[in-house]
C-alpha cells in the first residue's frame, strides 16, 4: 500500500518525506472508516446500550441513566436465563455433531467419484440454497401437529403423533433437527474440498501396507482434515449460536421458554413486545458475542500450537 | 391488531438494529420545512395501499383543503412503533402518525405524543385505549375486534343452532355434538405473543378477571375452559402455534365449526366457499364478553416548530369528519368510532351489525390506566397460557407463576 501510495504522490511533487504517509492513509481510509462505521461503532453502542438503563422515555430524550451491570444482573436473575443457556448450548452442540458427523459421512462418500455423484451432491446443497424463512415455513407446515405431512406418516404406519412444535419436550428437538437438514451442505461442501486436497498417494501407500477403509479413514483421512474440520466447526459454531430465524418461524422460542435460545431471547426482549427493553437485550446480545469470541480464541489458540 | 406480517417484522427488526447501533444519535435536527404551506408528513401502519387507494387519495385531500402538502410513507405495523420512537430520538417525526392502539400509550408515555381535546362523539371505550392518566393522546381511526365465525353446514351436521350458543356452557356443548359428529370444534390463536394475548383476552375478561390480578379464581376459570377443550379435543393442539392468519387458514378448510377472528377476516370469509355466519364471543355468565379493541390511533407527534400543530389540527380533523371516516373504515374494513357513523355503516352493510356490537362491548388492551404496563402483564399472561396449554403446569400454577411476573415487573 505504501509503495502504490508513493507513486501516485510523487507526479504531484509534494515533499517527498511526508507524502507517502499520507497517501498511505488516504488509501486506508476507506477501510478504517469502514471498519469504525460498521464494526466498532456498533459494538460499542450495544455496549452501552447494554449497561444504560433505558426507558421508552429515555431512550427518545437520550439520557438514560448508566446503569452498570444492572441489565446483566436483571437478565442473570430472569427465569428464562438458565433454559435458555442450557437451549443455547444443545442447540449448538448437537446441531455441530450431527452436521458434522454427516457432512463427514457424506464428503467421503461422494469423493468416491461414481456416476451421478455429482448430480447427488448439487442435491445435497438444495438446503443451502433455499431462504431460511422459505425452509423454516416448510419445516413448520410438515410438523404441524394436526395437519402436517410427518404426523401423518407416522399416524398410517400406526405410531401416536407427536405434537412437534407444541409439546415443551419435543419443541428444541424440532428446531435441532430442522438446523441440522440447513447446516449438512454447508459441512459437506467445506470437508469435501478438504478431502480433494488430500494426496491419492498416502492412500495407496497405506492401501499397500494392508490398511483397511476404517483404518485409512482414522488414520489417514481424518488427521489430515484436522485444520479443515476445525475452521469448519469454529463458523459452524459461530453460525449455529446466532441461528434465530429458523427458531422464530417455527415455535418462537415456545412453548413457553422451552426452545428459546440467547438469539431468540435477545430479539423478545428487544423487539418481540409491545415496550422494547434495548438494555437487557443487548445484554443478551453481548453473552452471545462473548460466547463466540472465547471459541474464536481456542481455534486460535489452537491453530498456533499445530504450528509449533 | 390487524394482519401481522411476521417475515417482514423480521427484517424490519434487523433494519432497526442496524440503525439502532450504527447511526442513530442524539442529533436534534429539523431540517423539514416549518413554516406556512410546505409538506407535511403522515406515517401510516397501511403499507398495502398505494398511491391510487381511497386511503392515500383522501390524505392527499385532506392535505390540499389545509393548504400544503402531504407526504405519506406506509410502514409494516410490527416495525412503526420502533421506527417513531427512533424519529422522536433524532427529532423529526411526522406530522401526524396513524399507529396501532396499544403503543399510543407507550408513546405517550416516551413524550412523544401530544395531548388532544377534540374528542366529542367519540366512543369512551374506544378512546381509553389511548389515554393516560384521564388525558387523551389520540383519536381512534376505526375499529375492530373479535367474534366467532362459525361454518352453517358443520353446525347443521352436528344439529346445533348457533342462536343458542349463550354462555361458555353452551358453547362447550356446541363443541361436544360437533366432536361427535366427526368434525372439528374450534380454532384460535394462543402463540407466545402479543396476538396470542389478544385473543386471549375475550375469555380472560368474559370470566370478569381483571388484568391487574392474573391468578384470580375467574381467570383460572377462562384458562381452565382453554385447555379442557385442547384435552377434550374440541379444539387443536396446532393452536399453540397458531396465529390469526393460520388459524383462519384452518377454519378456510372446512372442518372446523367455529373460529375465533377478528373484522379483517370478512373479505376472506366471503371467498371461504362455504356459508358462514358471525356470533359475538360469549362471556362465562352469558352475554357478549368484552373482547379487545383493535385499530388505529390518529396522533400529532411533538415538533420543535410549534407553529406547524394549527395545519396539523386541520389535517387530523379531516381525517376524522363523519364522511371522511365512512370512507376510511369500509375502506379498512373497520368499525367506526362515532356511534352516528357506526350506524351508517350497519345501514349500508347489515352484515356488521354483529361486529358494531362487539366493538360496543369491547375494551382497550391499555384502557385502566394500565398504559404502559399492559405489555409487562400480557408477556407473562401468554406464557402462563402457553405452558397451561402445552400441558407444563395446571392452569391455577401457571396463572400464579404470570402473577408473580407480571407484580414484580409492574411494581
Amino acid at each position: 500500500m505504501t509503495r502504490a501510495g508513493a507513486a501516485s504522490a510523487a507526479p504531484a511533487r509534494a515533499p517527498r518525506r511526508r507524502s507517502p504517509q499520507w497517501a498511505a492513509w488516504a488509501f486506508l481510509a476507506p477501510v478504517v472508516i469502514y471498519l469504525i462505521a460498521f464494526y466498532a461503532y456498533p459494538l460499542y453502542r450495544n455496549l452501552d446500550l447494554s449497561l444504560r438503563h433505558y426507558t421508552v422515555r429515555s431512550f427518545v430524550q437520550g439520557d438514560a441513566p448508566f446503569s452498570g451491570l444492572d441489565n446483566y444482573r436483571t437478565i442473570l436473575d430472569n427465569a428464562t436465563f438458565w433454559p435458555a443457556f442450557l437451549h443455547t448450548v444443545v442447540f449448538t452442540g448437537v446441531s455441530l455433531l450431527f452436521q458434522f458427523t454427516i457432512g463427514m459421512a457424506l464428503a467421503v462418500f461422494f469423493a468416491q467419484n461414481f456416476k451421478l455423484s455429482a448430480t447427488l451432491r448439487a442435491l445435497f446443497l438444495v438446503p443451502w440454497l433455499l431462504p431460511l424463512i422459505v425452509s423454516a415455513s416448510t419445516w413448520s407446515w410438515m410438523l404441524n401437529s394436526d395437519s402436517g405431512v410427518v404426523n401423518f406418516a407416522l399416524r398410517s404406519v400406526g405410531i401416536d403423533p407427536v405434537n412437534w412444535l407444541t409439546s415443551p419436550s419435543w419443541a428444541l428437538t424440532s428446531v435441532v433437527i430442522a438446523n441440522i437438514w440447513i447446516g449438512i451442505p454447508f459441512n459437506l461442501v467445506v470437508l469435501y474440498s478438504g478431502l480433494q486436497a488430500i494426496p491419492s498417494e498416502i492412500y495407496e501407500a497405506a492401501a499397500l501396507d494392508g490398511a483397511s477403509g476404517w483404518q485409512r479413514f482414522w488414520r489417514v483421512t481424518f488427521p489430515l482434515l484436522r485444520p479443515v474440520s476445525a475452521i469448519t466447526l469454529l463458523l459452524g459454531l459461530v453460525y449455529t449460536l446466532k441461528v434465530f430465524d429458523i427458531i422464530w418461524i417455527m415455535t418462537k422460542g415456545g412453548p413457553t421458554d422451552s426452545s428459546t435460545t440467547f438469539a431468540t431471547w435477545s430479539y423478545k426482549l428487544g423487539f418481540g413486545t409491545l415496550v422494547p427493553q434495548f438494555g437487557p437485550g443487548a445484554a443478551v446480545g453481548n453473552l452471545l458475542i462473548i460466547m463466540a469470541l472465547i471459541f474464536g480464541l481456542l481455534y486460535i489458540r489452537m491453530q498456533r500450537r499445530q504450528v509449533s | 391488531m390487524t394482519l401481522p406480517r411476521r417475515g417482514l417484522r423480521a427484517i424490519a427488526a434487523l433494519s432497526i438494529a442496524v440503525c439502532l447501533t450504527a447511526a442513530c444519535s442524539n442529533s436534534s435536527s429539523t431540517e423539514s420545512a416549518s413554516t406556512g404551506g410546505g409538506t407535511y408528513n403522515i406515517w401510516d401502519p397501511y403499507p398495502q395501499f398505494d398511491d391510487s387507494s381511497d386511503w392515500v387519495k383522501l390524505l392527499t385531500k385532506c392535505g390540499t383543503d389545509a393548504g400544503v402538502t402531504v407526504k405519506r410513507t406506509g410502514y409494516d405495523t410490527t416495525d412503526l412503533t420502533n421506527k417513531a420512537l427512533l424519529a422522536a430520538q433524532q427529532g423529526n417525526s411526522p406530522d401526524v402518525l396513524i399507529v396501532d392502539n396499544p403503543v399510543v400509550s407507550t408513546l405517550a408515555e416516551a413524550g412523544v405524543l401530544n395531548t388532544t381535546e377534540n374528542t366529542a362523539g367519540i366512543e369512551p371505550n374506544l378512546l381509553a385505549a389511548g389515554q393516560l392518566d384521564g388525558k387523551s393522546y389520540g383519536i381512534p381511526i376505526g375499529a375492530n375486534t373479535l367474534a366467532l365465525y362459525y361454518n352453517k353446514k358443520v353446525l347443521d351436521a352436528a344439529k346445533v343452532d348457533p342462536a343458542t350458543v349463550k354462555d361458555w356452557a353452551s358453547l362447550t356443548a356446541a363443541l361436544e355434538k360437533v366432536k361427535a359428529a366427526g368434525k372439528k370444534g374450534i380454532t384460535f390463536s394462543a402463540i407466545g405473543t402479543e396476538e396470542g394475548s389478544f385473543q386471549f383476552l375475550p375469555w380472560f375478561w368474559g370470566s370478569g378477571a381483571q388484568l391487574t390480578q392474573l391468578d384470580s379464581a375467574q381467570g383460572v376459570a377462562a384458562l381452565t375452559l382453554w385447555t379442557d377443550w385442547l384435552k377434550k379435543g374440541y379444539a387443536p393442539n396446532s393452536v399453540l402455534n397458531n396465529t390469526q392468519t393460520t388459524s383462519w387458514q384452518e377454519f378456510a378448510t372446512g372442518d372446523y365449526a367455529f373460529s375465533e377472528n377478528g373484522t379483517w377476516q370478512l373479505a376472506n370469509a366471503k371467498k371461504a366457499g362455504f356459508e358462514y355466519g358471525i356470533i359475538p364471543i360469549p362471556s362465562q355468565a352469558g352475554g357478549t364478553a368484552p373482547a379487545p379493541t383493535g385499530g388505529e390511533f390518529v396522533t400529532a407527534p411533538v415538533q420543535t416548530d410549534t407553529k406547524r400543530y394549527a395545519t396539523t389540527d386541520k389535517l387530523i380533523a379531516c381525517l376524522s369528519s363523519s364522511d371522511n371516516a365512512l370512507t376510511t373504515d369500509t375502506t379498512l374494513s373497520y368499525v367506526a368510532a362515532t356511534a352516528a357513523v357506526q350506524d351508517k355503516q350497519v345501514a349500508a352493510n347489515p352484515d356488521l351489525k354483529v361486529w358494531v356490537e362487539a366493538v360496543k362491548a369491547a375494551k382497550g388492551r391499555t384502557s385502566d390506566n394500565l398504559g404502559t404496563k399492559y405489555p409487562k402483564i400480557s408477556e407473562p399472561l401468554w406464557n402462563a397460557f402457553q405452558s397451561a396449554l402445552s400441558g407444563g403446569k395446571t392452569p391455577a400454577d401457571a396463572l400464579k407463576a404470570a402473577q408473580t411476573t407480571a407484580a414484580s415487573a409492574t411494581k
